[in-house]
């Protein structure tokens, strides 16, 4: 069934790494112009999903669409924004020469790259060496890099890991900006309380989907009062069930 | 493939490499100072007449080999590959740009070691000295899409640098520069007619003692670019979109 309203759509979807069952049958859905939390402890599957995602894990079975054709479509490439969890830039260039690279392997304008460098908060550093950022910086300069393209999913692997919290709240206003153009974003994280930004969440663990609900009803449904205790009385929940 | 992304791609990869002085002069000093060693080592006898041109040809194989394979190396480690591979670019983009940037600064290596050789240390070159710069480039982009594939089977970059004495030394000792190669052992002589540096040393050494080469030079040529089209296309083989 196509639905133009899905962006990413997965049936059953298992992945076997190293002899590891690293997910298993995951079946979700992720609407157009939102933002997903992909939440979930370390190890639980979330960069493997990502990557299925985004069409460069191995070893993927079931059905998994990503707007509208299967995952790891070459006509994709220029669609899908990726931020991989390590920012994935050249240390030896400058910020500009690494966001305008990136620009023109996904045939943007040329001005787009001040812009997203600005979108990010970076245009006072453009012409600084990505060696001589902070980290945080860094991952921001690989962030600029995927916002370039203006792709209609995008898919950022912890995007906020060590931000200090002032440009964490701004990053997740950039992210809902974005969303508000008619663009989707799939946002892994491992810090829950991170789960109250975002539209609808998707909570991982163990390779397995434990909830695909909104931040107000899984508050709701739990009657947990932060995004932590919550989670836990969905782990709790599940192993008490038979 | 799309040549605006191999000439983004030969442009990014000369960006960095002309932020790192360092490599720059290693690149531009190194071959002229181990010409002017070896000139001032055999000076009074015919035997820098004889290597010193050959040298022309190992230098720029050697030194693209090395810095491929560790740059592509860390485009692996980084990520910023996968992160490639997962834009419209082609795998040959990426192979193409690699081989254009250091084919470029191959011709720059080229141009000052000739130059140093023949005025300098004074190399006797009785062909076009143009043709030297040629067979250089030639010789360094055959070293650069070595490299490339080498790079796929380097875990580490101490693995990295360890496969060029692996890969070159071999090729060196049989490409006629020790022994001239009808005197090898006939299966080293059978090994030395298929490997590509022995070419590469058999058309510089046509160019400095011949006027008119290209009787040598040419099928020299053909042999060292079926070795670049099938190192690239090997190599081509490690660059994978998908990954465990």
């Amino acid at each position: 069934m196509m639905n133009n309203d899905i962006a990413i759509t997965a049936r059953g979807l298992d992945v076997h790494r190293g002899g590891a069952h690293v997910l298993r049958g995951i079946t979700l859905d992720v609407p157009r112009g939102s933002v997903v939390g992909l939440l979930g402890p370390s190890g639980s599957g979330k960069s493997t999903l990502i990557r299925a995602v985004v069409g460069v894990q191995r070893n993927v079975t079931g059905d998994l669409t990503v707007l509208g054709v299967p995952a790891g479509t070459p006509a994709l490439r220029r669609r899908v924004g990726y931020v991989t969890q390590a920012p994935s830039v050249y240390d030896d260039l400058s910020v500009h020469a690494n966001v305008a690279y990136f620009g023109r392997m996904v045939g943007a304008p040329a001005a787009r790259a001040a812009e997203s460098i600005a979108e990010v908060g970076l245009a006072d550093k453009a012409r600084a060496r990505v060696a001589d950022l902070s980290g945080g910086q860094r991952s921001r300069v690989s962030l600029a890099s995927a916002l370039v393209g203006e792709p209609e999913l995008l898919v950022l692997d912890e995007p906020t890991v060590g931000l200090d919290p002032v440009l964490r709240r701004d990053l997740w206003a950039m992210f809902h900006r974005i969303a508000a153009r008619g663009r989707t974003l799939l946002v892994s994280s491992h810090v829950m309380d991170e789960a109250t930004r975002c539209d609808r969440l998707l909570l991982l663990r163990d390779g397995r989907l434990v909830a695909d609900t909104t931040p107000a009803d899984l508050m709701r449904d739990t009657g947990a009062t932060d995004a932590e205790a919550a989670f836990l009385a969905l782990i709790d929940r599940a192993e008490v069930a038979p | 493939m799309n040549p605006r992304l191999v000439a983004a791609t030969a442009a990014r990869v000369l960006r960095q490499l002309r932020a790192d002085h360092r490599t720059v002069a290693l690149l531009v000093v190194v071959p002229c100072v181990l010409i002017g060693l070896l000139s001032w080592v055999y000076n009074g006898t015919p035997v820098f007449d004889r290597i010193g041109a050959a040298l022309l040809g190992v230098f720029p194989f050697t030194v693209m080999f090395v810095v491929t394979s560790v740059a592509t190396l860390r485009e692996r480690a980084s990520g910023t590959l996968e992160r490639l591979l997962t834009t419209p670019m082609a795998k040959a983009d990426f192979m193409f740009g690699y081989a254009l940037a250091f084919g470029l600064a191959a011709v720059v290596q080229a141009l000052i070691a000739t130059g140093f050789a023949v005025y300098v240390a004074g190399l006797d070159v009785r062909g076009p000295l143009w043709a030297l710069v040629v067979v250089a480039v030639a010789d360094a982009v055959l070293g650069s899409a070595l490299g490339l594939l080498a790079s796929g089977f380097a875990n580490s970059e101490f693995q990295a640098v360890q496969f060029m004495p692996a890969v070159v030394l071999p090729q060196f000792l049989l490409c006629g520069l020790i022994l001239p190669r009808d005197q090898l052992p006939s299966v080293l002589q059978g090994v030395s007619d298929v490997l590509p540096l022995s070419f590469a040393v058999d058309a510089m050494q046509a160019v400095a003692a011949r006027t008119d080469p290209w009787g040598d030079v040419g099928p020299d040529m053909g042999v060292i670019a079926v070795w670049i089209v099938g190192a690239l296309l090997l190599g081509s083989l490690t660059l994978r979109r998908r990954t465990e």
